[in-house]
């Protein structure tokens, strides 16, 4: 914690002499040829090598998709692996284009960083995995259970918040690595597992009988987490954004990887729009007449990469949740585009 | 005359055998039941081994997976280490993101390693010299255009997609070969009359030495690019390279000054009277002497050295250990023992590379052994 504190402060510190100079990162990235991404160093579904040892995951496909919008080429990216503590010096020092690491987008770090949020790619937050035998079905019936945690995070004060609002009787066995916390659960050690909803899903396909385990309903805690850019470059944060909001405009449309071609024909403006078969959208960001066509044909919308990387079907198995489109009752809304 | 015979009339009798001294009882009872407490400390050693074998055998052999398997197998109850999973994920453990088409050049790179430094640790291989230049000047040159790319029509690899065993090897090559000269050069100068280059040496050691590497690669990465004009950027495998190696090379440098102080005050004094230089004074009586005394000192940082560069994940290498790392979060191998296999596969690995260069340090301290042993 304190060497992530140090260097949040020399990244704010020092961050201000640096984002002046990145004035064009759109004029570099075309001259250099790729965009660099900085990502995790492995989180399965989100950033992580694939059985290919190519990097795969939701994160990565936003990085891919502003790839095809720029080069219609989604390949033209390289990635960076990156810690916790080095990340936002790596987007500052402009070693890297895009920050597409499980980062919350917090206000502090929105604020204080000289950096920008694009917007949500995953609404993560934290839950709670109990033994199906147990019988536990909430949170709230967790009062006196033995809960494992990692100490010092954010996972930690998050449940002794939960905990001391509603009353319960809050009783941790606290561990200092992931890997521990999840072998002493798996050891009967204690009742409860707590951490972001997206890792406990990832931590039970590796018991031996994932169906043994259920994640409660309940999540006591916003993690929204989104790719960043820096701050001061407003013609590349723009691109980003708008990448993003296609993602999820093309969803909402229909127009998927499959059938985008067809959807070239369509007749619905707001889809004749999107595609650039009607109005020029993408030269004024800077980009062709079908950056979204070229982003929908080469990575899919966010739906195909949702479910691709962490939906119902892999072994991660997230449900779309907070993460389904606004008018399938879920939190992800993109501005239109006219 | 009685009849006196000094003659033996019969055969004297066998005398019993004499104890045996040698053969496999001998030494049981030797070395293992002389005394009672031997007889006991054999006994506990027993009981250990037979409490801890039969499930390590269980773990390792018994109940594991073997290469092929399949990740269903792996994911049983109460299985034992998944050695499916290393077979199916060795190429990322050796290779990181190095395009799998261009494996081939990592290949030549790791056999032109072998090739040259087996002979060169061989005392009686000939071509000792060609072998040296080779080594020092060839192959350096050969790896970086092999493992980059970029000419000779050879596909760019950027250093960000090197990874796995292959990291560490270069990391540590590199690191080994170059802080040795630079820790000796370091080391002279500390013993230097001269105020400056002493003072310098001086604070270069105790600057790194005072400072713990994970430090020295945290300035690296995250303050390095800080203070550098915008837009420059150092590779971040080069930036762990030279951290590596300036942290290794202060080490040396006192490593081969406790050498030095072995020596006596007379050979210093002999080798002025004879009217050699400084440099022939240094590089014919004084440093051959003290390298040898040191031998376990150097090869015990070189080993440090080897084992330290699994910390170049601060700058976001994938070494052997963090290849294995991120591969333990894999989500197609999620199964119980998927990270301890991991872990175990790693320290096999690491094993193998320090046990080799210490039983070779021993061998190298017979053969130079001339008598000084004390």
């Amino acid at each position: 914690m304190q060497i992530k504190f140090l260097a949040i402060a020399a990244a704010a510190a020092l961050t201000f002499g640096a984002t002046a100079a990145h004035a064009d990162t759109l004029a570099d990235v075309k001259a250099k040829g790729y965009v660099q991404c900085g990502v995790t160093g492995g989180v399965a579904g989100f950033s992580a090598p694939d059985a290919n040892n190519e990097w795969a995951g939701l994160e990565v496909d936003f990085c891919k998709a502003v790839a095809a919008a720029i080069f219609n080429d989604a390949t033209k990216v390289r990635y960076t692996p990156l810690t916790s503590q080095e990340r936002f010096t790596a987007l500052s020092a402009g070693e890297i284009d895009i920050l597409s690491r499980t980062t919350t987008w917090t206000m502090s770090r929105d604020t204080q960083l000289g950096i920008k949020f694009i917007g949500t790619m995953y609404y993560d937050g934290q839950g709670f995995m109990v033994r199906k035998a147990d019988g536990i079905k909430s949170a709230l019936d967790l009062s006196g259970a033995a809960i494992c945690i990692e100490s010092g995070t954010t996972t930690e004060l998050n449940a002794a918040d939960y905990f001391a609002t509603n009353k319960l009787e809050f009783n941790t066995v606290v561990f200092v690595d992931q890997d521990e916390v999840v072998k002493a659960y798996e050891d009967g050690r204690c009742d409860v597992y707590t951490t972001d909803a997206s890792a406990l899903a990832a931590e039970r396909s590796k018991f031996a009988v994932p169906d043994d385990h259920i994640i409660l309903p309940e999540i006591i805690s916003k993690e929204p987490l989104g790719p960043v850019v820096r701050q001061g470059d407003d013609t590349w944060f723009n691109i980003n954004r708008w990448t993003y909001f296609a993602l999820l405009q093309a969803e909402e449309l229909g127009v998927t990887q499959a059938n985008v071609d067809e959807m070239l024909g369509s007749d619905n403006p707001e889809i004749k729009r999107l595609l650039g078969v009607e109005g020029d959208f993408g030269t004024p960001l800077g980009l062709t007449k079908d950056w979204a066509y070229q982003i929908v044909k080469l990575v899919g919308n966010y739906g195909e990469s949702f479910n691709r990387n962490v939906g119902p079907d892999t072994p991660i198995g997230l449900a779309r949740g907070l993460n389904a489109l606004w008018k399938d009752g879920g939190l992800q809304y993109a501005a239109p585009i006219r | 005359m009685t009849d006196i015979s000094f003659v033996r009339s019969e055969m004297t009798g066998a005398s019993p055998a004499p104890n045996p001294t040698s053969g496999p009882l001998v030494w049981v009872r030797k070395n293992l039941f002389a005394t009672p407490s031997d007889t006991l400390l054999t006994l506990l050693g027993l009981a250990f081994l037979a409490w801890i074998v039969p499930p390590l055998y269980g773990f390792l052999i018994g109940r594991a997976v073997p290469p092929g398997g399949t990740v269903e197998q792996c994911r049983v109850e109460n299985v034992g280490a998944c050695w499916a999973y290393i077979a199916s994920e060795l190429d990322f453990f050796v290779y990181g993101f190095y395009p799998a088409a261009e494996y081939w050049r990592v290949n030549i790179v790791f056999a032109m390693l072998a090739l040259l430094i087996i002979p060169l640790a061989m005392p009686k291989a000939p071509y000792k010299r060609l072998n040296a230049i080779l080594f020092i000047i060839a192959f350096p040159i050969a790896s970086v255009i092999l493992l980059s790319g970029g000419v000779f029509g050879l596909r760019y690899v950027p250093t960000e997609q090197w990874g796995g065993l292959m990291v560490t090897l270069i990391i540590s090559v590199v690191g080994i070969c170059l802080s040795l000269p630079l820790g000796i050069v370091l080391a002279l100068g500390r013993q230097s009359s001269m105020p400056i280059i002493k003072s310098i040496c001086v604070a270069f050691i105790e600057l790194i030495r005072a400072v713990p590497l994970i430090t020295i690669l945290f300035m690296a990465s995250i303050m390095l690019p800080l203070f550098m004009p915008a837009g420059v950027t150092v590779d971040k495998f080069l930036r762990a390279l030279v951290g590596v190696t300036l942290f290794s090379s202060a080490y040396m440098a006192e490593v081969v000054r406790g050498g030095m102080q072995a020596i006596g005050r007379g050979q210093y004094e002999a080798a002025a009277a004879l009217g050699l230089s400084y440099w022939k004074r240094m590089g014919f009586i004084i440093l051959p002497q003290a390298l040898k005394h040191v031998i376990p000192g150097i090869v015990n940082s070189f080993i440090a050295l080897f084992k330290d560069t699994s910390l170049v994940y601060i700058v976001g290498m994938k070494d052997l250990l963090e290849a294995v790392k991120t591969k333990n979060d894999a989500i197609e191998w999620a199964s119980p023992t998927q990270a301890i296999t991991g872990y175990i596969f790693a320290a096999a690995v690491f094993w193998m590379f320090c046990f080799s260069m210490s039983r070779y340090s021993q061998f190298m301290e017979r053969r130079l052994n001339t008598g000084h042993k004390r």
